[in-house]
């Protein structure tokens, strides 16, 4: 009972690093950019959804004008700023782009103040629900896992499926290759921006009423969404959905059984204090390995 | 009249005798301003230049200078700054640190230099007792002694098992180690997290439910409080355990907890409510002085340090070379304490009542903090034995 429950708790924060790591890999992936900002993007995903959904006084509603707002702020980022960078080296994007999260976290500290907002849950996400008999999950966390799997569907339908996806696919492998083909380059990269942002958008919003909405939140786990991206493949979908259910499922259930674990052979303080320690390392331990044994990643685009 | 006239008088002095005026009392302020903590340090600077109006922002006569630093959370932050407000700026006293581990790695810097250190909230074990100094006080409390009163309550209210959960760092051993040590019934489970990165707790939650344990006691400061309580009440948990808290819920983190924090108990030296008359105009005068916001235990500790630090400089009329002089003052806590009067204990570390605060809504139909019973009466810290101070 208590492995199922755990598990799902994995599952969840899997699939909504998932989210994040999805953007990331496409940005990095097809248009060689290396996006620091990315965190700031769901950053203001969760302050939009705490806004808008105070205004409008619905969950939904407000969830759904922060979505938007996420794309369009994405769309206007790299129509007014990052445009500028494809062309430079790696270490220029990095630079302009911790500006950037500089200037996001100002800028929120700015507009929202310092203390950051809450994002309440309706009453009928508040409640936990029987999903096997004897085993309750919180409603909120299993609406996560299903919005996350619906997301990944699309993306799988899109990327695969679609014409737009077999340009996006086709930008992963070879960018210069479909640009002399003809193919409006600028276009699909401010497409693809934009829906990486709304993606980090929807995992920071959907985050939110978990945590609480504040300065700096997407910095910790933007550098789990890369994490995620090394191990998954730069670039690959599938790959980063995969490594991201991994993590989730190593960080959780380390963290749920490893001090017991330890208890058997250390004694019980030393357990206590190592083990949130040494789980918070394994999965770096795992993205060693993997830069080890397949240094591409364990599922790579197809090759440039 | 007699206070003009005065005040005339002294102004007058003041012009004629300009060498004398030039000189200040230089005073560093050492808090985290920046980062999802900074709502903290906020609080502690507006109840500290409070403090400062209400002393007419002047010590003894003389004027008073204060010179805010950022440790971003950060140990080794925090120590460069302690060390850059200590060496390059001269200050006669060290203020603030609400990170037992920031205080920890800027404390060695202090005490060498012989300046006066107060801590407005961190306190460690280690300091109460091998680390203890004469340039060190307290204005706020020993870690442990918070959750030993919320132990206490604990046992008065027949509870039989609890489940235990809090930060892996200095204060989050301290503050279990606090529980441990006057609850009388069975701990069931004991989890520490990852500071101050981890800020999802469902797999500790999961163990928690699973455990049979009749109640949990937790410790997580700031954000991470307000994180914690949003993810107990999703989970369903509030129905059946009951949570009991220390340094969890604060008039910073309850308008975010909302209804989430209602009935929740919590143990604290200080709470709003306190009827003594230094604490209503201190409630009172920084609701005026910040409108929308509420000052917290940080912002109270923050206000007696002023406190503290103005008894000394008045008793060696100004001079601080007198270091001796103004050690021996301080240890008298010679000053009106908006917690009500206190004594120090010879490891610098107050010697106090703990109050059982709970949420409640008030009049306007606002949640509140509100002081319901006093739970210990002069607690003093468990260390005070290791400390060598006579």
């Amino acid at each position: 009972m208590v492995l199922v429950e755990q598990s799902l708790n994995g599952l969840q924060f899997g699939l909504l690093l998932f989210l994040l790591a999805a953007g990331l890999t496409l940005v990095f992936g097809i248009m060689d950019f290396v996006n620091l900002a990315h965190g700031s993007l769901y950053m203001m995903g969760a302050y939009f959804a705490a806004t808008f959904t105070a205004w409008t006084g619905s969950f939904i509603l407000g969830v759904l004008l922060a979505l938007g707002a996420t794309l369009l702020l994405g769309i206007v980022l790299e129509f007014v700023a990052l445009r500028h960078l494809y062309g430079r080296d790696h270490l220029d994007q990095v630079l302009a782009t911790f500006g950037l999260i500089l200037f996001f976290n100002d800028a929120v500290r700015l507009i929202w103040g310092p203390a950051g907002l809450a994002l309440p849950l309706p009453a009928w996400l508040t409640v936990p629900v029987q999903i096997i008999p004897g085993v309750y999950y919180p409603a909120y966390r299993l609406s996560i896992i299903i919005v996350a799997l619906a997301v990944a569907a699309l993306l799988y339908v899109v990327v695969m499926r679609t014409k737009i996806g077999m340009l996006i696919r086709a930008g992963a492998s070879n960018r210069e290759m479909i640009g002399a083909l003809g193919i409006n380059i600028k276009l699909l990269f401010t497409l693809v921006f934009g829906l990486g942002a709304a993606l980090a958008g929807l995992a920071g919003l959907m985050q939110a009423p978990i945590l609480t909405v504040q300065i700096g939140m997407g910095e910790n786990i933007l550098i789990l969404a890369f994490v995620i991206i090394v191990i998954g493949g730069i670039g690959s979908i599938r790959g980063a959905f995969l490594a991201a259910i991994f993590v989730g499922m190593i960080d959780t259930l380390g963290r749920a059984f490893l001090p017991d674990l330890l208890r058997m052979v250390l004694s019980s303080a030393a357990a206590s204090t190592a083990a949130p320690a040494l789980s918070s390392m394994l999965i770096y331990l795992l993205m060693a390995i993997v830069l080890v044994v397949r240094p591409e990643g364990l599922f790579p685009a197809a090759k440039r | 009249m007699k206070k003009t006239f005065w005040l005339a008088g002294a102004m007058a002095l003041a012009l004629a005798q300009p060498a004398l005026g030039a000189d200040s009392i230089k005073i560093g302020f050492v808090s985290t301003f920046s980062g999802p903590t900074a709502a903290i340090g906020n609080d502690m600077r507006n109840s500290f230049e409070l403090a400062l109006d209400h002393l007419g922002r002047k010590m003894d006569g003389k004027p008073v200078e204060v010179i805010y630093e950022d440790d971003g959370q950060k140990p080794d932050v925090g120590k460069q700054k302690t060390e850059k407000l200590i060496q390059s700026d001269k200050v006669d006293f060290i203020v603030g640190y609400i990170w037992s581990n920031v205080l920890l790695a800027s404390l060695k810097t202090a005490v060498d230099s012989k300046t006066f250190l107060i801590s407005a909230n961190a306190g460690p074990s280690q300091l109460a007792g091998e680390l203890c100094s004469p340039y060190v006080f307290s204005t706020s409390w020993q870690n442990d002694q918070t959750p030993q009163a919320m132990g206490t309550y604990m046992n008065q209210k027949g509870v039989k098992s609890v489940f235990l959960i809090g930060p892996n760092y200095a204060a989050g051993k301290d503050m279990l180690a606090g529980v441990k040590s006057t609850f009388k019934g069975q701990v069931v489970g004991e989890e520490y997290t990852v500071w101050p990165s981890q800020l999802d707790f469902s797999a500790e939650l999961t163990k928690a439910k699973n455990s049979k344990a009749e109640s949990i006691f937790v410790f997580y400061p700031g954000a991470a409080g307000v994180q914690f309580l949003n993810q107990y009440a999703q989970a369903g948990i509030k129905a059946q355990i009951p949570l009991y808290t220390a340094f969890t819920i604060d008039e910073l983190s309850l308008p975010l907890q909302k209804e989430n924090a209602l009935g929740v108990p919590g143990a604290q030296q200080w709470v709003n409510d306190l009827p003594n008359p230094e604490n209503k105009k201190f409630v009172e005068d920084y609701r005026k002085k910040y409108p929308n916001l509420r000052p917290t235990f940080y912002g109270a500790q923050s206000y007696d340090a002023a406190q503290l630090i103005n008894s000394a400089v008045v008793a060696v009329k100004g001079d601080v070379t007198k270091k001796d002089a103004m050690k021996a003052e301080m240890e008298k806590a010679n000053f009106k304490s908006v917690r009500g009067p206190f004594k120090y204990g010879k490891n610098h570390i107050p010697i106090q009542n703990f109050y059982l605060q709970d949420v409640v809504k008030d009049a306007d139909g606002q949640l509140a903090l509100k002081t319901v019973a006093t739970i210990v009466k002069d607690s003093q810290d468990g260390f005070h034995d290791k400390c060598p101070m006579k």
